[in-house]
């Protein structure tokens, strides 16, 4: 494991991943429920945030119910030396959720870098895919909008702690 | 998002500035203190229980679909990746069903390629991915295409609303 969990830290990510108890003292609802001292889960929430256990904390928009239905995997093939400047610049995009250097499976599947697209429906999609192109430039050596079709299957990430 | 579009969308019909300024202002950076509603509130001009309740029912109308610390997956020790399935058109509904069986598979989405079947696994330990994928392609008798991300350059969305 990259960062240092205790058992104190992980009983405190379970308790958590579902969500923060919505009262006044939030920190101080889970150290009860857990036994602890308040001071001491609010520290180390602070201190998983800082080394990035934690990503932040907040609401999550459900962009499904909020209009955002035409969401397309951008997938894009960039020479191996360019792709960390323009995996930032793409992910820097406002519209882009998800930018990831992912392997290639030559010759099916020449895709290095990829980018969640999210828009209100496919055209407003592949409009901004033209976007991210257009940063892109001459390094796009080739790329594909993957639209999903259905979801087959969506538990949602539950956390191993 | 213009009145109109923000009006043909059902979970956006019925809310005001405040559940807005919530949705758009709290996708990260919730404090971590004893009283965080209240500071949150202090800064909209309100209570830190009407901030709570709020959430609360934009939880409930759909329009957010979590509250709380977002953790870093991989920083918990375990294994995730993305797969991908050139899946023949006939068996696709069989292998969807093989592959949803697995717990490990934690969403799972056609679209429309080649590439016809993705999804995530999520493992207790970064060795599960390998372990997971091959009695996958043994359930199946089909190829797993194991994309685990190499850089990750930007994960989060940000929406205006």
């Amino acid at each position: 494991m990259a960062l240092s969990l205790d058992a104190t830290d992980r009983r405190i990510v379970l308790a958590t991943q579902k969500g923060l108890p919505l009262c006044a003292r939030p920190y101080h609802a889970v150290a009860e429920d857990l036994g602890l001292d308040p001071a001491e889960v609010q520290a180390r929430i602070r201190r998983m945030l800082e080394t990035g256990v934690i990503r932040r904390i907040g609401v999550v928009p459900n962009h499904y119910a909020l209009g955002f239905r035409g969401n397309g995997m951008s997938v894009w093939d960039v020479p191996d030396d360019r792709i960390e400047e323009l995996g930032r610049r793409v992910g820097d995009l406002d519209f882009v959720s998800h930018c990831y250097h992912r392997p290639r499976f030559l010759p099916e599947w020449p895709y290095n870098l990829f980018a969640m697209v999210h828009g209100r429906d496919r055209d407003e999609v592949r409009a901004k895919v033209a976007q991210v192109a257009e940063v892109i430039g001459d390094a796009d050596r080739g790329h594909d909008v993957l639209f999903s079709t259905r979801i087959l299957k969506k538990t949602g990430l539950r956390l191993v702690a | 998002m213009t009145v109109a579009a923000r009006n043909s969308i059902p979970a956006l019909a019925g809310l005001d500035d405040l559940d807005r300024a919530i949705i758009n202002g709290l996708q990260g950076g919730f404090p971590v203190c004893d009283e965080p509603f209240a500071a949150v509130g202090a800064d909209l001009g309100v209570d830190g229980d009407e901030v709570a309740a709020r959430i609360e029912n934009l939880l409930a109308v759909g329009a957010l679909s979590r509250f709380g610390p977002l953790y870093h997956a991989e920083e918990l020790g375990g294994g995730l990746a993305l797969c991908a399935m050139k899946v023949p058109e006939a068996d696709f509904d069989r292998v969807a069903d093989q592959v949803n069986a697995f717990p490990e598979v934690a969403h799972n989405y056609a679209r429309d390629h080649a590439f016809n079947m993705w999804f995530v696994l999520a493992t207790e330990t970064p060795e599960g991915i390998g372990e997971t994928a091959g009695r996958i392609e043994r359930a199946t008798g089909l190829r797993v295409y194991t994309m685990p991300k190499l850089q990750e350059f930007f994960v989060g969305l940000r929406f205006e609303v």
